[in-house]
Parts: C-alpha cells; sequence; structure tokens
C-alpha cells in the first residue's frame, strides 16, 4: 500500500480502471466473432488471429514507426486469417469447429515463429487519452488514461447493433444465419456472405491483439494471451448474438480479469494465479447459468453448428 | 444404354469389372491412409516453401527432420518417448469424437492427472514404490477423468458447448497448478522454478530394458489398444457410435446417452491424466509449470490426422512425436526458431481437415475408371 491516503479504494479503482482497459481485446474479438456468426459460423481461430494480430501489429509498429500502421496490419493480418478460416469451411464436409481448433494452433505457433525476433525490441506504442486530468490522485489519472481503441469499439458496438438491425448488409447476414436456404433462394451465395463476413470478423480480432501488444500489456511475448480469444467467443455465446450484450459483458470481463493485479496491487498475493483465472471461471459459470439442453437458446442463428 | 438412362443408381451398385472388386471391398480402407498421406506430403511441401522464404534449404529441412526423428537410434528413442503421451492425449479427444463430441481440453486433463499422481505419491512416502506407482495410476486417470467428465455433464444436462468448456478447462487446470505449486505444495527449495517436492527415485517407473525409452510407451500403446477394442469390439463401444451417429436413433432404441456421454469422457479424461502421471513418474519427478508443454494440444492433432481410430493413433502419435523430436535439430543445425515445429503442426491440420473433403471423390477409388 505505497499510497495511504486511498488505501482499499485502490482495488475498486484499479478494477474499474483494467474493466475499459483490459475489456478492449475481449471487445473487439466478441464483436467481430458476433458477426462471423450471426452469418451461421463459428470461427475458434481467433484466438490464433489474436496473438497473429498482436504479433503484426507490434512489428509494423517496430518497423514503420507508427502504431497506428500497426493496428492496420494488424486487421489485415486478422481479414487474411478469417478469409483462410471461411475458404477452408467453404469446402464441402468440413467441420468450421474443427477448423477453428486448427486454426487456433496455427495462427498462435505462426506468431511465435515470426515474433522471435521481436520480443527485444520496443515498439512505439498507441497514445493514451487523459480523462482523469481533473484528479490529483496518481490511482485516479491511471484508471482513466483511456485508449482510443477502447472509445472505437464502444463507438462499434451501437452501430453493429443498428447495422443488423436495419441495414440490407445486416440482414443478408442474418438470413444466412437463420436459413441458407432462404438466402441462396433469394439469389445470394451463402459462401460469399460468410467469406466476407468472417474476414470482418477476423480483422476486428485482429485489432483487438494489437490493442495487447501495442498498449495494454504492451509488448509482445509469448504469454501475452492465453485464452482471452476463445473466452470472448465463449461470451458471444451468452451475450445472445447481441452486439450491445457484448459490450456490457466485455467490460464485465475486463473488470474480472484485472481483479487480480489490483488485489496484488494492495499486497493480497495468495490466489494470485486463481484470481488470474477468474475470466475463466466466470466464463464457465456464466455458461452453465444460462445454458440449458431443453431450448435452444433465444437469440441463436438457426444455422449454427454450435447451438445444433 | 437404357438402364443407364432409367436408373443410374441401380448401374453404380452392380460390381464394375473383376478386378475393381478389391477396390470396392478395400477402397474406403485405402482412402484412410492415401488422403491424410496426401495432406500430409502436401503440408510438408508447404512448410518447405515456408522455411525456404526464410532462405533456408528446404531439403535441409527434410534431411534434417528425418535424422532428428527417424534417422538414428538415439533420435528413435526420443520420438518414442515423446510419442507415449501423444497416443494418451490424443485418446482424451478420439473417444469423445465416436459420440460426435470436440473435447479439446486434454492438457487441463494431464496437468490435473500429474497433480493428482504427484499428490498421492507425496501422501505416502512410507509405501513399497509398486504400491505408490498403482496408486499413482489410479490418481492420475481419476483426476484427469474427472476434469473431462465435467465437460461431459456440463454438456448433457446444461447444453454447454463441450468444446468452449473443455478449453477453459485448460486455463483454469493450469491456474490450480500453478496456485498449488506456488503455494501448498511447493518444495521450499525450488527457488527459480517452483515445484513440489520430488515423488523420489524409487517411484519413478523407469525404463523398457535396453533402450531410454520409458514405460509410458507401454502405457499408451496399451491404452489405444484396449479403447480399440472397446469401440469396435464391445457392445458399449457400439451403442457409442451408434449415439455418435444419430442422437435421436440411439434414444429411440433406448440407449442411456447420459451414460455414454460420462463414461466415455471419463475414459478419455483419464488417458490424460494417465498422460500427466506418466510425465511426473518418467520425466519430471515432480510438477512443475514445464508439465504444460503442449502435449495435449498436439494430441488433438494426433486424433484428428488419424481420425479418432484409437489404432490409427500409434503411428500417427509417433510420426507427430518425431517431428517435435526434430526441433531441437532444427534449431541448431538451421538456426529455426523453436515454434518452427508449431507452424509445421498447424500447417498439417489445416491441411488434413481440408482434405476431408476429398472422400469419396477420387475416381479410381470408387471402382469406376
Amino acid at each position: 500500500m505505497a499510497d495511504g491516503s486511498i488505501g482499499l479504494w485502490t482495488v475498486p479503482l484499479a478494477v474499474f480502471g483494467g474493466a475499459i482497459r483490459v475489456s478492449t481485446p475481449f471487445l473487439f474479438v466478441s464483436l467481430g466473432e458476433c458477426i462471423t456468426e450471426r452469418s451461421g459460423r463459428i470461427n475458434l481461430g481467433l484466438e490464433g488471429t489474436l496473438v497473429m494480430g498482436a504479433m503484426s501489429a507490434y512489428g509494423i509498429s517496430y518497423l514503420s514507426g507508427s502504431p497506428w500502421l500497426g493496428v492496420l496490419a494488424a486487421g489485415i493480418t486478422g481479414a487474411l486469417f478469417g478469409a483462410l478460416h471461411a475458404g477452408i469451411c467453404s469446402l464441402p464436409r468440413v467441420n468450421d469447429i474443427a477448423v477453428g481448433i486448427a486454426l487456433m494452433l496455427f495462427g498462435t505457433g505462426l506468431a511465435f515463429y515470426l515474433g522471435k525476433p521481436l520480443i527485444e525490441p520496443t515498439a512505439p506504442r498507441l497514445p493514451a487519452i487523459d480523462f482523469g486530468w481533473w484528479s490529483d490522485t496518481p490511482q485516479v489519472r491511471a484508471a482513466l488514461r483511456i485508449n482510443v481503441l477502447f472509445l472505437i469499439g464502444v463507438a462499434i458496438a451501437p452501430i453493429l447493433f443498428w447495422a443488423f438491425k436495419t441495414t440490407r448488409w445486416g440482414l443478408l447476414i442474418r438470413t444466412a444465419g437463420e436459413s441458407s436456404d432462404a438466402a441462396r433462394a433469394m439469389g445470394y451465395s451463402v459462401l460469399w456472405i460468410r467469406l466476407r463476413a468472417t474476414m470482418v470478423g477476423g480483422f476486428l480480432a485482429g485489432i483487438g491483439g494489437s490493442f495487447l501488444s501495442l498498449f495494454y500489456p504492451g509488448s509482445w511475448n509469448e504469454g501475452l494471451s492465453s485464452g482471452q480469444g476463445i473466452t470472448a467467443v465463449a461470451l458471444v455465446i451468452f451475450a445472445r448474438w447481441d452486439p450491445m450484450l457484448c459490450l456490457w459483458a466485455s467490460l464485465a470481463f475486463g473488470g474480472a480479469a484485472a481483479l487480480g493485479p489490483a488485489l496484488q496491487s494492495v499486497g493480497v498475493t495468495s490466489g494470485y494465479h486463481l484470481f488470474n483465472a477468474a475470466p475463466y471461471i466466470l466464463t464457465l459459470a456464466i455458461m452453465i447459468i444460462t445454458c440449458s439442453p431443453k431450448r435452444t437458446l433465444t437469440g441463436a442463428p438457426a444455422e449454427l453448428s454450435i447451438t445444433r | 444404354m437404357t438402364a443407364d438412362t432409367a436408373d443410374p443408381d441401380a448401374a453404380v451398385g452392380v460390381a464394375p469389372a473383376a478386378d475393381a472388386g478389391f477396390l470396392q471391398r478395400y477402397g474406403a480402407t485405402i482412402e484412410y491412409i492415401l488422403i491424410p498421406g496426401a495432406a500430409l506430403v502436401g503440408a510438408l511441401a508447404v512448410f518447405g516453401i515456408f522455411v525456404a522464404l526464410f532462405g533456408k534449404n528446404p531439403l535441409d529441412l527434410y534431411f534434417y527432420m528425418y535424422q532428428g526423428a527417424f534417422g538414428t537410434w538415439f533420435s528413435w528413442q526420443n520420438t518414442l518417448t515423446r510419442a507415449a503421451p501423444l497416443i494418451l492425449t490424443a485418446l482424451c479427444t478420439a473417444l469423445p469424437a465416436q459420440l460426435g463430441m470436440v473435447i479439446i481440453g486434454g492438457e487441463g486433463a494431464l496437468l490435473i492427472g500429474a497433480l493428482s499422481a504427484t499428490s498421492v505419491a507425496l501422501a505416502m512416502p512410507w509405501a513399497p514404490p509398486l504400491v505408490v506407482q498403482a496408486a499413482m495410476v489410479c490418481a492420475g486417470v481419476i483426476g484427469g477423468g474427472l476434469w473431462i467428465t465435467l465437460s461431459g455433464a456440463l454438456r448433457q444436462y446444461r447444453g454447454v458447448n463441450e468444446t468452449i468448456s473443455s478449453l477453459l478447462l485448460v486455463y483454469i487446470g493450469l491456474a490450480v497448478l500453478n496456485h498449488l505449486v506456488e503455494g501448498l505444495m511447493r518444495d521450499p527449495a525450488s527457488l527459480n522454478k517452483p515445484s513440489t517436492r520430488e515423488i523420489g527415485a524409487a517411484n519413478m517407473i523407469g525404463s523398457i530394458p535396453g533402450t531410454d525409452v520409458h514405460w509410458g510407451l507401454v502405457f499408451g500403446l496399451v491404452a489405444a489398444l484396449a479403447s480399440y477394442i472397446l469401440i469396435y469390439h464391445t457392445v458399449f463401444g457400439f451403442a457409442a457410435r451408434v449415439a455418435g451417429g444419430n442422437i435421436r436413433a440411439a434414444k429411440i432404441v433406448g440407449l442411456g446417452v447420459s451414460k455414454l456421454i460420462l463414461t466415455i469422457c471419463f475414459l478419455a479424461g483419464g488417458a490424460a491424466g494417465l498422460a500427466g502421471m506418466i510425465e511426473v513418474a518418467a520425466v519430471q519427478g515432480r510438477t512443475n509449470a514445464n508439465l504444460a508443454a503442449g502435449y495435449g494440444f498436439t494430441g488433438i492433432l494426433v486424433a484428428f490426422l488419424a481420425r479418432h481410430n484409437p489404432l490409427a493413433i500409434i503411428p500417427v502419435a509417433i510420426l507427430l512425436g518425431g517431428i517435435s523430436a526434430s526441433g531441437g535439430l532444427l534449431q541448431r543445425r538451421l538456426g529455426l526458431p523453436d515454434a518452427s515445429v508449431l507452424v509445421l503442426q498447424g500447417i498439417i491440420f489445416v491441411f488434413v481437415l481440408a482434405s476431408d473433403a476429398l472422400y469419396g471423390r477420387i475416381g479410381f477409388l470408387k471402382g469406376k475408371s
């Protein structure tokens, strides 16, 4: 307890700050996965996409000196991985869950391979906006140093909600997800719709990865993402494929993930690893509570293999 | 001619020619070997191109891979030592696959199995080695088995997707292991690498006489053989395959689907837990974070490459064990990063899945040219 003035308030404050900071990758991955799953496919490979995004963002930021180019590179990498997933899945009799597992292993392996020379150097990071200028307490200021990517993610959620509801593209994606026959009858290629939806999903997940390496924790190493991608995929399921609920769920997850470091900062070190596993335990608990064997989940796209 | 146009299905059903009888009978088996084999060759070719992009000679790559995996007696022993846990973790994916379930949490079951086995061994320092070893096997199997049964039960009773829950349990298992190894079970003497106390040299299961390969390989072979018999030559296995093919049909004929799921998941997790026990009792001698070496994840690839057939898992595990055994040589001779093995595994996985599209489409295997 270095600063006695706010004492134990450090914990909720750090959890709040963490909710904003840690939730960003969850937010991007879950919004991306939301688009993909609404089109009737599940991409478990986003874990690999996240790590590849983190690696390529760090690499490009280091080489070009511009972190924003890194973010763009991460998005493009993610879109390419999405295209790979969709391309393999469009072959007959190929299971999308299995392809996701394969790309998860491939993505992490490739990122470790290409990222080997990037562990040492320091790349330019993304800037943060200081929303805590009014406060004198360093903890408050630290909690309110917010990254632009978080704000973009928060903005994407309602836009996506609106787009699913009212736009032509939203309707097409939902049609492909609810009934591929209907989409085909309307004269659209389901594979083509899903290819684009998976690519956009991968693009967002890649950007989520760039946040990991360019802002928080803000370096590239092989332990950067441990299951954040897969947690975000699970998060979409209990957010009922609703982008706004994805936003709230991501914030809750960020808070849970920040609990371990927050408690450590006030000197509670026992159970550190268990607190770090809080997001996974929370995911599992929420899935147990919200799922039911009797009925299919409300809001689930009918074509989704995971709910059948 | 008229028969063809009137009823093409019947025309296909007639055996076309005498020599095609062989293909008709064995065509499917040949396919099961030919297609994954072709996928493997394709993946190796792509990996060669990938390595060539970094200025390494692909021919050197293949040579050193062969050398490191199967070139010498030393590398064969290294390969077989790595194949042992792979056989067992592959069973963790392959057995539930008979029921149509995709379980990818073998790594978690391995860690929990290792932890349980170590705890039991440390709790009975007075017992003779054989008793300790038997207890470790039981603890490993039960620990890992219950861990995956949890995924199966959540799927059956709560409708939670087993793929996601089993993967989440990997991270939870790792957290539990780290928590205990750095806290309650920590050996105060282990400073840099927090570990439990050693189970003792007397309790190690040792090597097969005349080799450096530990007895874990025999455990793996026996488990694979037993799984094969269970799935293909018992009523229980038949019931499992029926339920995997059509769950509604299984319920209509009165199969206890819940019991099938829970039993299969227990056996699957038990196999991975046994792998953890072997890693402790034959290699590490204690539990620490080193155990999370990725055997559980490579096991998923082994299972898919073997098309979830327990017997086919044995050669595939040896092959993949060889690939990971050659990693060290690739690092030393070609200067490739250690992650190159992961990249190759990923490429193989992608190729194997994409090759699923080829089944039943190879013209000459259908008995008509």
